[in-house]
C-alpha cells in the first residue's frame, strides 16, 4: 500500500502531466499550420476543426503521442523484422553494436582498474589522464572513427562498438579502482596476516568489495555506450540504426519517424539499465547482502 | 645495489643496435648521437646510486635521447627504419619508463616539491604518448588519414588558428555557454520548487533519473527543426541535456543537510528562505558542483553534435563533419584538439570555483 501511495500514484501522476501537456504543445505548435491552410483555401476553421486537425497531420512540428504510438506500432509489427522499414531491425543493428562496445569497454575498464590498483607507477601518471580523458568530448571524434576505419577497410560492427568501448571504460575504470580500493585497511591486514599472496587478496577480498562499484559503473556505462551507438551511426550516411533513422528522418522532415526512434532509444536504454540492476541484485543476493 | 631488468634490458638494446642496421640513407650526426646518449642514459641508470641527482640526469638524458630518434626520422629512406632504430626507440621508453617509475616512488620533505613531482608525472606519461606516437606513426609510415602524426596536427592548429577561433565562438561561446547557463540555471530553479512540494519530488525524481539516463543527444534533429540551423538550437538541445542532471543532484544535495542541523535552524525561529540560504543550499554545494561538472562535459558534447544536423558553414560539429568528408583528419585532430582544451579547462575551472565554495568540505581539509 505505501508502495502505491509513496511512488505509482505521484509517478503516474507525473507522467499523465507530461501527456496532457505534450498534447497541449502538439495543438499549440501545430496550428498555425492549419490556419494557414485553411487562409489559403479561402475559409475559417472551427475550433474543435482546428483541434482534431492538428492530432493528425502528415508531418507535424510536434507529433501527437498516439501518433508516435501509432507509427512504432507500424513499424515493430505490421513489418517484417529484416525489413529496412521495420523499427526492430534497426534497433537490432543499434542494440548489437552497444552490447559488443559495453562488453569490450567493461572488460577494457575492469583491466585497467586492476592495472592501477596494483602498480604505483601506473596510479600516478596514467590515472590524472583517465580523469582528463572524460572532460573531453569523445563523442566529437565518433564520426571520424567511423569514416576512418570505413577508409582502411574496417566496416560494419567494430568501428561503432569502439566508440561504446570507447564511452563505456571510463566509467568502469574509475569505479573499480574505487572499488578494489574499498577494502578497509583491517581486513586487508587480516589478508596479510593469513600469509594470502597478491592473487589471494584479490580474488577474496578485493574483487567481492568492489562488486557494488562495478554495478553502479556498468549502469552508467551501458547508458552512455547506448549513446556512442546512436551517435556513431549519423556519418555512415543513414545506412542502418537507430541513429540512421534519426539523421534519415530529420533529412525528409518525417517527425513521426524521429519521435518514433527517440522513444524506442528510450525504452532501450531503461530496458538495459533495470537488466544491469537486476544482475546486480542477483549478484548481491548470491553474495548474502541483503536489499 | 638493485639493478633494474628494465635498465638491464635498455643497456643491452642499445648495445645490440650498434650492430644492426638502422636502414638509414647516411650517418647523420642525430643518427650516430642518440645510441651514445641512450648508452649513457642507460649507465647512470645501471652504475649511479639512485638520487635525486642521478634521476634528472636520466631524466634528460633520455629526452635528449628520443629528441634525437625525432630528428633522425627525417634522413630515413622510403621504406623507413629498420630493427636497430628501434631497438633505440624501445630503450629510450623502458629508460623513460624507469625514471617515471623511481619518481612515483620518490617521498619529497616539501609538499611543494611533492606537488611538482605529482604533476610532473603525468605530464611526463602524456609526453611519452606523444613521442611514441609521433614515432611510430612516421617510422612505420601509418596513412596520415589514419592516424597524423601530432607535429603535423600542430602545425595544422598554428596554420589555422583563425577558423578554429571562429568555430571555438560559434559553438563553445554561443551555443555551449548559453546552453549550460539557461539548463544548469532552470534545473536549479526546478529542484528548489520541486523540493518544496513533496508529492512532486516522489513522482519527478524516478523520472529524472530516468532521463539522466537516456540518449538525450537524439533530440537534437528536433531541437534544429524546431529552432532554425543556427546556434539557438545547439543551445536548446544543451539546455535539455544538462536540466535534468542538475536537478536530480541539487534535489539530492537539498536533502543533505542533516536533522540536527535543521532542528537547531526551528530552534532559531528561521524562516523557510534563511533555512534555505543559509544551511541547504551551502549543504548542497558538493552536490551542485558535480552537477556543474557532469554538465559541463555534456555541454560541449550537445553542442558538436547538434551541429551533424544542420548548422551553418561555422562551428566544431560543422567542421568536423566536413572535413572528415575531405579526408583533412589533420583538420579534425585539431577541433579535437581545441574542443578537450576547452572541455578540461573549463572542468578546471570549476573545480577551483568548487574548492572556493565548498572549503569547508572534508575532501579540502587537509
Amino acid at each position: 500500500m505505501n508502495f502505491i501511495r509513496n511512488s505509482v500514484v505521484p509517478v503516474a501522476t507525473v507522467l499523465l502531466a507530461i501527456v496532457m501537456l505534450w498534447y497541449a504543445f502538439a495543438i499549440i505548435l501545430n496550428a498555425p499550420f492549419e490556419r494557414d491552410q485553411a487562409a489559403r483555401a479561402g475559409t475559417t476553421i472551427s475550433t474543435g476543426q482546428l483541434i482534431a486537425n492538428t492530432m493528425k497531420q502528415e508531418r507535424p512540428v510536434l507529433p501527437a503521442p498516439h501518433q508516435v504510438a501509432e507509427e512504432i506500432r507500424k513499424t515493430v509489427f505490421d513489418v517484417s523484422p529484416t525489413s529496412k522499414r521495420s523499427l526492430v531491425y534497426h534497433g537490432w543493428v543499434t542494440l548489437s553494436s552497444t552490447l559488443l562496445g559495453f562488453a569490450l569497454g567493461t572488460l577494457l575498464g575492469i583491466v585497467l582498474a586492476i592495472a592501477i590498483v596494483h602498480s604505483r607507477t601506473l596510479d600516478k601518471s596514467l590515472m590524472p589522464w583517465i580523469i582528463t580523458s572524460q572532460t573531453v568530448p569523445i563523442l566529437a571524434i565518433a564520426p571520424m572513427i567511423i569514416v576512418v576505419l570505413n577508409a582502411v577497410n574496417i566496416t560494419g560492427l567494430l568501428p561503432k562498438a569502439m566508440i561504446s568501448t570507447y564511452l563505456s571504460f571510463f566509467p568502469v575504470a574509475v569505479g573499480m579502482v574505487k572499488g578494489l580500493r574499498s577494502p578497509e585497511i583491517m581486513h586487508l591486514d587480516l589478508m596479510r596476516t593469513y600469509n594470502a599472496s597478491k592473487a589471494q587478496i584479490f580474488w577474496k577480498l578485493r574483487w567481492p568489495a568492489s562488486m557494488p562499484y562495478l554495478f553502479t559503473s556498468m549502469k552508467i556505462a551501458v547508458a552512455i555506450s547506448l549513446v556512442g551507438a546512436i551517435v556513431g551511426e549519423l556519418p555512415t550516411g543513414a545506412v542502418a540504426g537507430i541513429g540512421a533513422r534519426l539523421l534519415a528522418g530529420s533529412y525528409y522532415g518525417q517527425t513521426v519517424q524521429i519521435w518514433a526512434a527517440l522513444i524506442a532509444a528510450a525504452l532501450m536504454a531503461s530496458v538495459l539499465v533495470s537488466l544491469i540492476g537486476l544482475m546486480a541484485n542477483l549478484v548481491n543476493r548470491r553474495m548474502g547482502v541483503r536489499a | 645495489m638493485n639493478r633494474s631488468p628494465l635498465a638491464i634490458l635498455a643497456f643491452l638494446l642499445a648495445a645490440v643496435s650498434l650492430v644492426l642496421p638502422t636502414g638509414a640513407d647516411g650517418s647523420g650526426i642525430l643518427l650516430v648521437s642518440a645510441p651514445a646518449i641512450l648508452f649513457a642514459a642507460a649507465a647512470v641508470a645501471l652504475f649511479v646510486a639512485p638520487s635525486m641527482a642521478a634521476l634528472i640526469a636520466l631524466l634528460v638524458l633520455v629526452h635528449i635521447g628520443a629528441f634525437c630518434l625525432i630528428g633522425a626520422l627525417s634522413s630515413f629512406a622510403p621504406t623507413g627504419p629498420s630493427s636497430g632504430y628501434w631497438c633505440l626507440v624501445v630503450a629510450a621508453w623502458l629508460l623513460a619508463w624507469l625514471a617515471v617509475q623511481r619518481l612515483a616512488s620518490l617521498r619529497f620533505r616539501s609538499p611543494d616539491i611533492q606537488r611538482l613531482a605529482n604533476l610532473a608525472l603525468p605530464v611526463l606519461f602524456g609526453a611519452w604518448l606523444l613521442i611514441l606516437w609521433e614515432i611510430t606513426v612516421r617510422g612505420f609510415s601509418v596513412p596520415t588519414i589514419l592516424l597524423p602524426p601530432p607535429s603535423m596536427i600542430a602545425a595544422r592548429i598554428a596554420s589555422s588558428v583563425p577558423t578554429l577561433w571562429a568555430d571555438f565562438q560559434q559553438t563553445f561561446l554561443k551555443a555551449a555557454i548559453a546552453g549550460y547557463a539557461i539548463g544548469c540555471g532552470s534545473g536549479f530553479l526546478a529542484a528548489i520548487v520541486v523540493d518544496r512540494v513533496p508529492f512532486l519530488r516522489k513522482g519527478l525524481l524516478p523520472i529524472g533519473n530516468l532521463v539522466a539516463a537516456l540518449p538525450v543527444v537524439g533530440i537534437a534533429p528536433i531541437m534544429v527543426m524546431w529552432f532554425g540551423s543556427y546556434w539557438e538550437s545547439k543551445a536548446a538541445v544543451v539546455v535539455i541535456m544538462t536540466f535534468f542532471p542538475m536537478l536530480v543532484n541539487t534535489v539530492a544535495g537539498l536533502a543533505a543537510s542533516g536533522a540536527m542541523e535543521r532542528d537547531l535552524m526551528r530552534t532559531y525561529g528561521a524562516s523557510y528562505f534563511q533555512t534555505l540560504l543559509k544551511l541547504r543550499l551551502p549543504a548542497a554545494m558538493p552536490f551542485i558542483f558535480n552537477a556543474l561538472k557532469i554538465n559541463s562535459t555534456l555541454a560541449l558534447i550537445g553542442a558538436i553534435v547538434a551541429e551533424f544536423f544542420g548548422s551553418p558553414i561555422v562551428g566544431m560539429g560543422f567542421r568536423i563533419s566536413m572535413e572528415v568528408g575531405r579526408m583533412n583528419v589533420d583538420m579534425v585532430w585539431a577541433e579535437i584538439f581545441v574542443a578537450a582544451l576547452a572541455g578540461s579547462l573549463s572542468y578546471g575551472l570549476i573545480t577551483l570555483i568548487e574548492r572556493a565554495v565548498t572549503f569547508w568540505h572534508p575532501s579540502y581539509r587537509t
